[in-house]
């Protein structure tokens, strides 16, 4: 049996050049223990020269793309599920997209919850400045807790997006920090939420006016915004009052006579184009 | 009058907007900040950053330059006889919000539209110049939507292209019958011509010309309108047949449909009713038939015009198309699959791929991804025995939606 720890940073990559050294020293699924642990970064080191020499395996790209993203998710099977795949795909004894095979079915599923982890992720995290506003780059950070160690997977979109400012992700597994244009990850070692921001008062105000009471429809809320990301989204402490007074608000206003227009009014309207 | 806080012009200016339902960001240019040039990304499917509890994504910064309007469109909370507060953002003002927003991760852009003050022109102008500062004094990339005023001459909406990555003009109502009853300023004809001139620049902005030189870029995520469901008497077939010559003509990325809701201070021309959310649920699904499964308008809207509210457009059309049915999955063509109460364009792709190496059975639909409770009445295939016939005179029943289900106030 062999022990395989992946890094904290850089586990996929690692993963990859593993999975490639084991292949082409035909050792079966069942002889390896995958693990992702802190000691391994020297361990990586090691395995990229001897993956490097060996050829790589062809596998469609299609599938190379998915298993990248299943192995981003918590369940810690996920290792030797995708080797396993990975040695039926290259030997013919399985073909891609055949969810009839339990393996890749449950493989093709975990991708799915990843890619909507991170969707998620690109979706609610919420920066509060950090830095002076005048500052020549400005500096942000925000502290995000996503069910996936989706963190090396689901920053580079921040640094495509926010590429003219600081900022700092922090989630319970890792930190990217991006830093004059450099993208890097660190282990997270305490949990850090940055102090409130004076623009999350005009957010606020956006949220509650931009809402129509008479249009209520909390379930179609919390499907897509589930309850467990409330607690770091600024917005989310107006939601209940918000329900709460919604009725009672649709109401008077379909109680309320209809009023007259000021006389003025005929003067200000214009007449009807042609 | 007092001078306003930005933050009270922010709650008033968004109570404003919120009755457009258009709020998508998708689409357009790809464009990233890597180059640590300016701020922003886009491209691709939009980002919701946020729901409201109306059950509505909160994707752009969706704001009324300014309520103040002097026209009297008897729907609308800002029409000219209502007697709302007002308030007018200034240029800069709407600048540093979609700034702050979007650094902040609130946001993936900017929707701004506006009530017509003083002239069409003029209000299109500052329009524009928010547009315009956002792209060249910020370095702005993220997505700009904007609403043209129909009337704006075309040098201006030449320019509202050039800096949007959408430019929409709501028809707003289904028939000019409605139109002259209750938007007595607005000319149909008029935003067909605007939607008509949008079109073609969009097609020209896309020709290379000759030389091979690029025409200045204009609006490269499209253009959308918005329907007020639930206002006027017109049926569900009228709408429906309306938005698909909308999406024919115009080339069109999307109609919306907006329920009829309570507005503050209503006009006596318009008695307020519950919104008719049921009915605009219906009306997205059937237009999401007629745009990726191949329906007709008139396959969609039965006989009375009126779509059912009880079972979804695709069911009803099933239920009421018995002879197509029972579908043999292993054989039937791709139009026919996707015709299939629970069989999604998706999971229909994943039958089409595996029937190329094997014979599917009951088994391998759990796992692509339908909704077999649906699906069950209406197919044939190994390891499966048709349990209720499709000659169950309660075959209706057992889909049909409990009545509380949406239902509101
Ligand atoms: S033009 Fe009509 S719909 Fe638009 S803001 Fe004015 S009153 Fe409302």
């Amino acid at each position: 049996m062999q022990v395989i720890t992946l890094p904290l940073i850089g586990t996929v990559a690692a993963w990859r050049a593993e999975a490639r050294r084991l292949a082409q020293q035909g050792v079966r699924p069942e002889e390896v223990l995958w693990q992702r642990g802190e000691r391994a970064a020297d361990l990586f080191a090691q395995a990229t020269p001897q993956g490097a020499t060996a050829p790589p395996l062809t596998l469609p790209r299609e599938a190379v793309a998915a298993m990248e993203g299943a192995l981003c998710h918590s369940d810690p099977q996920r290792f030797a599920r995708a080797y396993d795949i990975v040695l039926r795909l290259a030997q013919g004894r399985l073909r891609w997209g055949d969810r009839s095979d339990p393996a890749l079915h449950k493989l093709l599923m975990q991708e799915k919850a990843v890619r909507r982890d991170i969707h998620k992720m690109h979706a609610f995290v919420r920066f509060r400045e950090v830095g002076a506003p005048d500052a020549p780059r400005r500096a942000f950070a925000a502290w995000f807790e996503p069910d996936h160690p989706i963190t090396e997977a689901a920053t580079p979109f921040f640094a495509n997006r926010f590429g003219d400012m600081d900022w700092i992700i922090a989630t319970p597994d890792l930190t990217a920090r991006f830093e004059c244009g450099a993208l890097r990850f660190e282990e997270t070692r305490t949990e850090f939420r940055p102090p409130p921001d004076a623009t999350e008062d005009l957010w606020r105000t956006y949220f509650a006016h931009i809402f129509n009471p008479a249009r209520l429809m909390v379930s179609a809320m919390t499907s897509e915004m589930p309850r467990k990301y409330w607690k770091n989204l600024p917005e989310a402490e107006l939601i209940p009052d918000l329900i709460r007074t919604a009725p009672a608000r649709a109401r008077a206003m379909q109680e309320a006579a209809p009023t007259l227009p000021h006389a003025h009014v005929a003067k200000l309207r214009p007449k009807r184009p042609e | 009058m007092v001078k306003r806080t930005l933050t009270e012009k922010l709650a008033i200016l968004a109570d404003a907007a919120k009755y457009d339902a258009s709020c998508a960001s998708s689409g357009g240019e790809r464009r990233d900040s890597r180059d640590g040039k300016g701020l922003g990304s886009s491209g691709g499917s939009g980002i919701c950053h946020a729901y409201a509890p109306d059950g509505r994504c909160i994707s752009l910064l969706k704001i009324l330059m300014t309520n103040f309007c002097i026209y009297d469109c008897a729907y609308c909370v800002n029409r000219v006889s209502s007697h709302v507060e007002r308030a007018r953002f200034s240029v800069e003002e709407v600048v540093r919000l979609t700034v702050e927003f979007y650094r902040r991760n609130y946001i993936e852009g900017l929707f701004l539209s506006s009530g017509i003050i003083r002239s069409p022109d003029e209000t299109m102008a500052d329009m524009t110049r928010i547009a315009r500062t956002l792209r060249q004094q910020e370095g702005f990339r993220g997505y700009i939507h904007l609403k043209t005023i129909p009337d704006a001459a075309p040098e201006l909406i030449e320019e509202a292209g050039r800096w949007a990555d959408r430019l929409s003009i709501n028809v707003e109502l289904p028939t000019e019958q409605a139109m002259q009853a209750l938007a007595p300023e607005k000319s149909p004809r008029t935003i067909r011509r605007a939607m008509a001139d949008v079109r073609a620049r969009r097609e020209a902005a896309q020709d290379k010309s000759h030389a091979g030189k690029r025409p200045a870029r204009f609006a490269p995520a499209g253009q959308s309108t918005q329907m007020i469901v639930g206002a006027d008497a017109a049926t569900d077939g009228q709408i429906l047949s309306n938005a698909a010559q909308l999406y024919g003509s115009y080339k069109l990325g999307r109609v919306y449909y907006s329920a009829f809701s309570p507005i503050p201070d209503a006009s006596q021309l318009l008695p307020l009713i519950r919104p008719p959310l049921l009915r605009e649920h219906r009306l997205y699904q059937a237009d999401w038939l007629m745009r990726f499964y191949e329906f007709s308008p008139g396959e969609i809207a039965p006989q009375g015009g009126m779509l059912d509210l009880e079972v979804d457009p695709k069911m009803a059309w099933a239920l009421a198309h018995r002879e197509h049915f029972p579908v043999d999955v292993n054989r039937a063509p791709r139009e026919m699959l996707l015709r299939v109460p629970g069989f999604g364009t998706k999971s229909v792709a994943r039958m089409l791929e595996a029937r190329r190496h094997r014979t599917l059975r009951y088994e391998d639909l759990l796992r692509m991804g339908c909704v077999l409770r649906h699906a069950q009445p209406f197919i044939t295939l190994p390891g499966w025995s048709r349990a209720p016939g499709l000659d169950d005179a309660h075959l209706r029943a057992r889909f049909a939606a409990k009545p509380e289900q949406l239902s509101l106030f």
